[in-house]
C-alpha cells in the first residue's frame, strides 16, 4: 500500500509547496507559469512536436507551397535544441525572424504575426522554455528544394512583406477589443492560416481573415461576413467552440482540432471572449453569394439521394444534426466556403472531432471514400452546400478525384 | 516528486500516444483515430468460383434453386447469388470454423443439448456432403446428378434429407441439408456485398430497408407502409457482381 | 520467462463497463491504474461506424466482435453425472471480447432489481414460511439491501443517461411508470424512448386486463444527453443493430460513449489490450495479491505488480480466474461446500408469438434494443406465490430489437422451411407478426455450479471452465406460467393466432437465450455461501475485488446490467471511502 498512500498524500499538498526544482529560480515560478500560459496562446507546441513524439522536442514537417520545413528542437539542449540561445536571441526570433546565426528563419514560423508579441510575454515564454526537460533531438533544417534553401532568400522577402513592429492598440476600441486584437493580430497569428497567400506564400493583407487552403485543408473565413464568417455566431457560440472543440453549431476537427487541443482550450475565459469581441467587432468581408442550385438539377437530385442514403441518420434529413455531436449542415460556414476542400475531405477521409478536458467526446464521421464514387462525393457536397437556405458553387466530380488522390490512404 | 516528473508537469499538455508496444497495445492520452480507417468486409475477388468445383456449384445452384425458388415473388436463389455467398464464405475464416473451438476429443455420443460437436469443417462439409448426395442421386436415379433431376424429383429428396428419411453414403443427410439451408438464407439476406441478395431480391421479398440507420419517422408515424427502397452498404444497388 | 514491469497502484483485469467505470473513478483519485484486456482496443470512430456496422451477416451471424471460442469457451453439461463437452460454437450465450465488453454490444435494457429481490431468502420465508422455497436450492440474501445500493442505481443510470418514466419517486407512485419498483431519488436522466404500433397494442391489452404497463429503461437514449463525466451522446435512431452490434450512432451507452473518452484523458491511466491475464499472484501465505501475470500476443509472459487487483472480466472468466489463481475455496459439489463456482444461474425466456391481420405494419426493422413496453406484474413477489407453486417471476415486455432478417423471419405456424411455400409465408408475415416475451428469474441449485474441466483445455494449458447446468422443476413451472400470461395478452391486442413459446427443456447452448449468466462468485454474508462480502471483495485476499454478475447469489427476472453498474459504484464507494483509508478486509468475520 506504500505507492498508494504516496499518491494520495501528494494529492493533499498545495501546489505552492512542491519544492521548485527545475532550472528556472524559484522567484521565477510566476514568470514561467505565464510563459507557459502564452506559448499555450502561441501553439507552439503544435508544430514543435512530431504527433506521438516527444514535447517540444520539434521534428515535425510543416508543408508549404515551396517545400517541407521541420521544425527546430526548442528543449533547451545545448547541441541540438536552444539551450546556448540568450532571451535576447530569442526575442530577435520572435521580432524579426533572424537566428542568433544571423540566417533567417522561414515564414512558417509565424514571425510576421509573433513581432507583435511585447519583450515582456517573449522573455516570459523564454523562461518556461528553459524549464523543459533538454532533449537531444537533431533536425534536418534544410529540407527546402534549391533555391528555396537558400535562407537569404528571406532577405528580401522580408523587404516586401514584412514589418517588425509592436502592437499599436486602438484608442476608440474597448480594452477587451484590443486584447483580443493583441492576441488574434500576434501570438494567435489566425491569420497564418486563416489570411489567403499571395505568390510568395505572405499573407495578403487586404483580404485578412478571409479564408485560405492550406495542406488540403480549407480555412475558413472568420470575419463577421453572415454566410461563410462568423456572422451567425455570438461572442459566446465563439467562445465555447475555443473552449470545448464544439458548440451548437460546428465541431473543430482536421487542424482546427489541434489548436483548440493544444492551445485555445487551455486558455482564460477572459482571453477568449476578448478574441471573439475581437473578431465579431472587426467587420465583415467576403464575396458576393452565388445563386443557389436548382433543386432539379442533376447533381442537386443524385446529391439528395446519396445524403438520405448515407447522411442523413446523424446529420438528420433537414440538415440540422445533433447539438454538439453532429454538426448541423443547413447554414454552417464551412460547409459553404467558396472553395470545398475541407468538406470533400472530411466526406472522403473523415474527420474527429476535438477531445478537451470539458467536451472529452470527440466524436468521429467514418471516413466514406470506400463506398462513394468521385461523382458521388461531388453531388453530395453540391447538394449539402445548395440546400435548406444554403448556397455556395457546385463541386465537379474532378475536384474529388484529384483530393481523393491526395489524402486517400493517408493518416494526415 | 522527482525533478524530471515536475519538469514534465511544467510542460504537460495532452499527450497523444498510440503506440504498438511490444506487448499488445498501449493506449493513453486520447482515443485513437486515424483519417481514412475503415474496415469494411472483403471484397469478392476475381471472378469464377474460389472454393467450389463447377460440379459442386453447380449441385450447390441447383439446391438454392429449390430452397428459394424463382416465382412471381421473384428471383431465386441461384439469380440472388447465394451460391457466390457461399462459395466466398467457405474461402474465408468460416469455411474452417476458424474461430471455434475445434480441440479434441470430439465423443460420438454428445447430447443433443451440447450442439455442434462435429470435427467437420463447413469446407469439409461441403465437400464430403456433396460428393454423397450426387453418389447417392446417381444410384438411385439413373446415374444423375442431383442438379439433372427435375424439380420434383429435386424437392423430393431435399424433404428426405430435412426429416431424417434419406441416408446418404458415409455422410449425414441432415448436416448437409442444415448447412446448405442455412448458408442459403444467410446469402438470400446478408448484405448485397457478401455475393448474395443480389439486386436487394430477398430485402425486397419482405420490406426490409437495409442499412438506412434511421427510422424516427416509423416511429413517430406508427402502422404506415415504410416508403424508402432499401440501401446496402455499397448504397442502393449491388456495383460489384464480379464473380462467376 | 516472466518480465517484471514496474508495479501500478490498480490493476484492472478487462476493460468493460465495470473495469471503465473504476479505472476512470480511481484515476481520477490520483492513483495510477493499467487495465489489462485481452481482446482488442474498440471504438466508435474506426470498428463500428455508420459505414461498417449495420451488417448483420458480420457481427450478428458470424459473430466477429465477441469472444472467439478458439480463444476460450466453457465446457458444459445439464447434470452432474454427464459428461461435459466444450460449447464449440457460442449459442445459448455469447461472452463478450474487447475493450467495452458485453457493455459495447449489449441491448441496453437497464432494470434495478427490486427491494425483495435482495432479501429474498428471507422474505419469502416470511411471508410463505420456510418449507416453501424448492428443492435444492441454495437461495441466499445479498448482504446488501436495495435502500443501501439506490444511490449507486442512480450514479450507473446518470453515467448511461439512461432513458426511463419513474414509476416510483422517493415513495410516490408515479403514472406512467412501474408501480413496483423500489423508490428512486430523482427521475430518470433521459425520457422514455418512442414506442411502435405493437407496443401501444400491448399497452392498451394488458392496461385491459389489469396489468400496469410502463415503458421499458433503455440506454439507446432518447435525447443527446451529457453525462456527469463530460461525455455526449446522441440520441437513438431506431436503427435496429443494438445486440452484437457497436452503435454507431453514439446513443447506446457504452463504456465507450459514456466512460473512454474521458478515461484516457487521465494521465494515471494506461490500457494494455490483447493481453491476456493468466493468474492473479499471491503471496507465498495465499493471503495478498501481488499483481497479475499475463501474456501478450507474441507470447511474452510479463508480471505486472500491484497494490489492488480488480477482477472486470465477464461473469465466467472472473470465476476461472479465481479458480486458476487459487483464490477462495473451491465449491465442492459432492461434499457441498466451497465458495467459488457456487450458485451459477441463468435466465428463462418463455412468451407468445401472435400473427395479425393483413394491412398490419409492424415494421420489426424499426427498432432498438430496448425499446418496450412492459409489465412487472408477475415479477418477483408482486403477486402472491401461495397458489402458483413456484418461487421467481419475470418482467413481460412487448418489444422488437431489430428485423434483421437472416434471424428474423416469422412464418405461420406450420409453414414450410424453404420453397416457394416458404417465401409467400415469411412476405406475408415479416411486417404481421409480434412478440410478447417473459424475461425470468433463476433461483441458485446445488447441482447448477461452475469448476475446472478435467478435460478440454486453453491454448496456454489451462483448463477450461466446466457450467453444469439445467432448468430445474421450479422455473420450467414459472416460464410455463409465464408464456400462458404472455398468450393471454397477445390475444388481447387482436392477433389472429398465436404461438406459445415454451421453455426449452434441457438447457441446450444452441439455441440463443440469453447472455445473463450469474454467480460462481456471489456476495454475501457468510464466508462459507459467499466468495466475496458485500462490498464485492473477497473474503480470502482482501486486496482483490471482484465486479460483475458473478457476484449475484441467484437471478432475478431482469436483465443485470443495472444491478452490475449499481454494485461497481457501491463497491467503488468502499474501495475509496474505507478500503484505501485502511486496506484490508471490510467486513469482519
Amino acid at each position: 500500500m506504500r505507492r498508494l498512500f504516496l499518491v494520495l498524500a501528494a494529492a493533499l499538498l498545495p501546489i505552492a509547496a512542491l519544492p521548485f526544482t527545475a532550472g528556472a529560480a524559484p522567484d521565477d515560478y510566476t514568470q514561467v507559469e505565464r510563459g507557459r500560459y502564452l506559448a499555450i496562446g502561441g501553439d507552439c507546441v503544435a508544430c514543435h512536436t512530431i504527433p506521438g513524439g516527444t514535447q517540444w522536442a520539434g521534428g515535425r514537417g510543416i508543408q508549404t507551397p515551396f517545400g517541407d520545413i521541420v521544425t527546430p528542437n526548442l528543449t533547451p539542449d545545448e547541441e541540438t535544441g536552444i539551450g546556448h540561445w540568450s532571451a535576447d536571441d530569442f526575442y530577435r526570433a520572435m521580432h524579426t525572424g533572424v537566428m542568433p546565426s544571423g540566417a533567417h528563419l522561414y515564414p512558417a514560423f509565424p514571425y510576421t504575426y509573433y513581432t507583435k508579441v511585447t519583450r515582456a510575454d517573449s522573455d516570459a515564454i523564454y523562461a518556461f522554455l528553459r524549464t523543459l526537460p533538454a532533449v537531444h533531438n537533431a533536425v534536418d533544417r534544410d529540407t527546402l528544394p534549391f533555391p528555396f534553401k537558400v535562407r537569404a532568400l528571406m532577405l528580401g522577402w522580408n523587404e516586401m512583406f514584412f514589418r517588425a513592429g509592436t502592437f499599436e492598440a486602438d484608442p476608440q476600441r474597448s480594452a477587451e477589443y484590443n486584447r483580443g486584437a493583441y492576441l488574434v493580430e500576434g501570438l494567435g497569428h489566425c491569420g497564418a492560416c486563416h489570411t489567403p497567400m499571395n505568390w510568395a506564400g505572405a499573407n495578403d493583407a487586404a483580404r485578412y481573415l478571409q479564408g485560405n487552403v492550406l495542406q488540403a485543408w480549407t480555412d475558413p473565413n472568420i470575419t463577421d461576413e453572415q454566410r461563410i464568417g462568423l456572422g451567425s455566431w455570438s461572442v459566446d457560440d465563439i467562445v465555447e467552440y475555443l473552449k470545448t472543440g464544439r458548440n451548437a453549431r460546428a465541431q473543430a476537427s482536421g487542424p482546427m482540432a489541434e489548436v483548440v487541443v493544444y492551445s485555445t482550450s487551455g486558455m482564460s475565459d477572459a482571453d477568449l471572449h476578448a478574441i471573439a469581441t475581437y473578431l465579431k467587432q472587426r467587420g465583415a468581408a467576403g464575396p458576393a453569394a452565388p445563386s443557389p442550385r436548382p433543386a432539379d438539377d442533376a447533381q442537386m437530385q443524385s446529391g439528395a439521394v446519396v445524403y438520405t442514403d448515407n447522411c442523413s441518420a446523424c446529420h438528420k434529413r433537414d440538415g440540422t444534426g445533433v447539438e454538439a455531436m453532429f454538426p448541423p449542415l443547413r447554414g454552417d460556414q464551412v460547409v459553404q466556403q467558396t472553395d470545398p476542400t475541407t468538406v470533400l475531405r472530411i466526406v472522403l477521409q473523415g474527420a474527429q472531432g476535438a477531445a478537451t478536458d470539458a467536451a472529452p467526446t470527440a466524436p468521429a464521421m467514418p471516413a466514406f471514400s470506400w463506398r462513394l464514387s468521385d461523382q458521388q462525393v461531388a453531388d453530395v457536397v453540391t447538394y449539402i452546400r445548395n440546400s435548406w437556405g444554403n448556397t455556395a458553387q457546385a463541386v465537379p466530380a474532378s475536384d474529388a478525384a484529384r483530393l481523393r488522390k491526395r489524402v486517400a490512404d493517408t493518416a494526415e | 516528486m522527482t525533478i524530471s516528473t515536475r519538469r514534465q508537469l511544467l510542460a504537460s499538455a495532452a499527450i497523444i500516444v498510440f503506440s504498438r508496444a511490444a506487448f499488445g497495445h498501449t493506449i493513453l492520452g486520447k482515443l485513437p483515430w486515424r483519417p481514412n480507417e475503415v474496415y469494411p468486409p472483403e471484397p469478392l475477388g476475381s471472378p469464377g468460383w474460389h472454393f467450389f468445383t463447377p460440379g459442386e456449384a453447380a449441385t450447390v445452384d441447383a439446391m438454392v434453386d429449390r430452397f428459394i425458388p424463382a416465382d412471381e415473388l421473384g428471383p431465386g436463389g441461384k439469380q440472388a447469388g447465394c451460391t457466390v455467398f457461399i462459395d466466398r464464405q467457405l474461402s474465408g475464416p468460416y469455411g474452417t470454423y476458424e474461430w471455434l473451438y475445434m480441440k479434441g476429443p470430439f465423443p460420438a455420443d454428445p447430447l443433443p443439448s451440447q450442439g455442434l460437436q462435429s470435427p467437420l469443417t463447413p469446407r469439409q462439409q461441403y465437400r464430403l456432403g456433396l460428393a454423397a448426395l450426387n453418389a447417392y442421386c446417381r444410384g438411385k436415379y439413373d446415374n444423375r446428378a442431383f442438379a439433372q433431376l427435375d424439380a420434383d424429383a429435386q424437392d423430393k429428396l431435399l424433404d428426405g434429407m430435412e426429416k431424417g428419411e434419406v441416408q446418404l453414403p458415409e455422410f449425414s443427410a441432415r448436416m448437409l441439408f442444415g448447412t446448405v439451408l442455412a448458408n442459403t438464407m444467410e446469402g438470400f439476406f446478408a448484405d448485397p456485398i457478401y455475393g448474395g441478395n443480389r439486386d436487394m431480391a430477398g430485402w425486397k421479398l419482405i420490406g426490409f430497408p437495409g442499412t438506412r440507420y434511421d427510422y424516427r419517422d416509423v416511429m413517430q408515424n406508427p402502422n404506415k407502409p415504410y416508403s424508402l427502397p432499401p440501401v446496402g452498404l455499397k448504397g442502393r444497388v449491388s456495383a460489384d457482381r464480379s464473380p462467376t | 520467462m516472466t518480465q517484471r514491469l514496474p508495479a501500478k497502484d490498480v490493476v484492472v483485469v478487462g476493460l468493460g463497463w465495470t473495469g471503465s467505470i473504476l479505472s476512470y473513478e480511481l484515476a481520477r483519485s490520483g492513483l495510477e491504474v493499467v487495465a489489462i484486456e485481452r481482446g482488442p482496443w474498440r471504438d466508435t470512430a474506426a470498428d463500428f461506424n455508420i459505414t461498417t456496422a449495420p451488417d448483420e451477416l458480420r457481427y450478428g451471424i458470424r459473430l466477429e466482435m465477441f469472444l472467439r471460442p478458439a480463444q476460450e469457451t466453457v465446457t458444459m453439461r445439464n447434470t452432474p453425472e454427464q459428461r461435459a463437452l466444450p460449447i464449440r460454437r457460442f449459442g445459448s450465450f455469447l461472452p463478450p471480447n474487447g475493450v467495452g465488453g458485453a457493455g459495447m454490444h449489449w441491448n441496453g435494457q437497464t432494470w434495478r432489481f427490486l427491494p425483495t429481490d435482495f432479501v429474498i431468502r428471507s422474505h419469502y420465508a416470511q411471508r410463505y414460511g420456510a418449507g416453501f422455497l424448492p428443492e435444492g436450492n441454495q437461495i441466499q440474501d445479498w448482504g446488501v439491501t436495495y435502500d443501501e445500493l439506490e444511490p449507486f442505481y442512480d450514479a450507473f443510470e446518470y453515467c448511461a443517461g439512461i432513458s426511463g418514466e419513474a414509476g416510483n419517486l422517493q415513495g410516490k407512485i408515479q403514472p406512467g411508470g412501474n408501480p413496483f419498483e423500489g423508490p428512486r431519488s430523482r427521475p430518470y436522466p433521459t425520457p422514455p424512448q418512442l414506442q411502435g404500433y405493437a407496443q401501444q397494442l400491448f399497452a392498451q391489452a394488458s392496461a385491459g386486463k389489469g396489468l400496469h404497463p410502463f415503458p421499458r429503461p433503455s440506454a439507446n437514449i432518447s435525447t443527446a444527453y451529457t453525462n456527469p463525466y463530460g461525455v455526449r451522446m446522441a440520441p437513438c435512431t431506431y436503427c435496429g443493430f443494438c445486440e452484437r452490434f457497436g452503435c454507431a450512432n453514439y446513443s447506446k451507452a457504452s463504456p465507450q460513449t459514456c466512460v473512454l473518452p474521458a478515461l484516457v484523458r487521465q494521465p494515471g491511466f494506461e490500457a494494455r489490450t490483447e493481453c491476456e491475464v493468466l493468474k492473479v499472484n499471491l503471496t507465498p501465505d495465499g493471503k495478498h495479491a501481488t499483481g497479475v501475470t499475463y501474456i501478450d500476443t507474441q507470447g511474452q509472459q510479463w508480471e505486472q505488480p500491484a497494490d489492488l487487483v480488480l477482477l472486470c472480466a465477464f461473469s465466467f472468466f472472473n470465476v476461472r480466474l479465481l479458480l486458476l489463481s487459487g483464490i477462495g475455496k473451491p465449491y465442492d459439489h459432492a461434499a457441498g461446500e466451497g465458495v467459488v463456482g457456487r450458485n451459477y444461474a441463468y435466465q428463462t425466456g418463455s412468451g407468445s408469438t401472435g400473427y395479425f391481420g393483413e394491412g398490419t405494419h409492424f415494421n420489426p426493422f424499426a427498432a432498438s434494443g430496448s425499446l418496450g413496453v412492459a409489465v412487472d406484474d408477475y415479477n418477483s413477489d408482486n403477486f402472491d406465490h401461495g397458489s402458483v407453486g413456484f418461487v421467481g417471476g419475470a418482467s413481460i415486455t412487448c418489444a422488437y430489437t431489430n428485423g434483421r432478417p437472416i434471424a428474423y423471419r416469422p412464418t405461420l405456424p406450420g409453414t414450410p422451411n424453404w420453397g416457394s411455400a416458404w417465401k409467400r409465408g415469411v412476405k406475408t408475415m415479416y411486417n404481421r407478426a409480434m412478440g410478447v416475451g417473459a424475461q425470468g428469474s433463476v433461483m441458485s441449485y446445488r447441482d447448477n455450479y461452475l469448476d475446472l474441466d478435467p478435460t478440454y483445455k486453453d491454448d496456454y494449458g489451462r483448463p477450461l471452465l466446466r457450467m453444469t447446468f439445467n432448468y430445474q422443476p421450479n422455473e420450467q413451472k414459472m416460464a410455463n406460467w409465464m408464456a400462458d400470461r404472455c398468450d393471454e395478452i397477445v390475444k388481447a391486442m387482436g392477433a389472429q393466432q398465436t404461438r406459445i413459446g415454451h421453455l426449452g427443456v434441457p438447457w441446450s447452448v444452441v439455441p440463443y437465450q440469453t447472455t445473463h449468466n450469474t454467480g460462481g462468485a456471489v456476495m454475501g454474508t457468510d464466508p462459507k455461501t459467499s466468495a466475496l462480502n458485500r462490498y464485492l471483495q473477497s473474503w480470502d485476499v482482501s486486496n482483490v475485488f471482484v465486479m460483475g454478475a458473478s457476484a449475484f447469489p441467484q437471478n432475478a427476472g431482469y436483465n443485470p446490467t443495472g444491478t452490475v453498474g449499481a454494485l461497481t459504484y457501491w463497491s467503488l464507494n468502499a474501495i475509496r471511502e474505507q478500503y484505501l483509508k485502511a486496506p484490508g478486509p471490510l467486513v469482519q468475520i
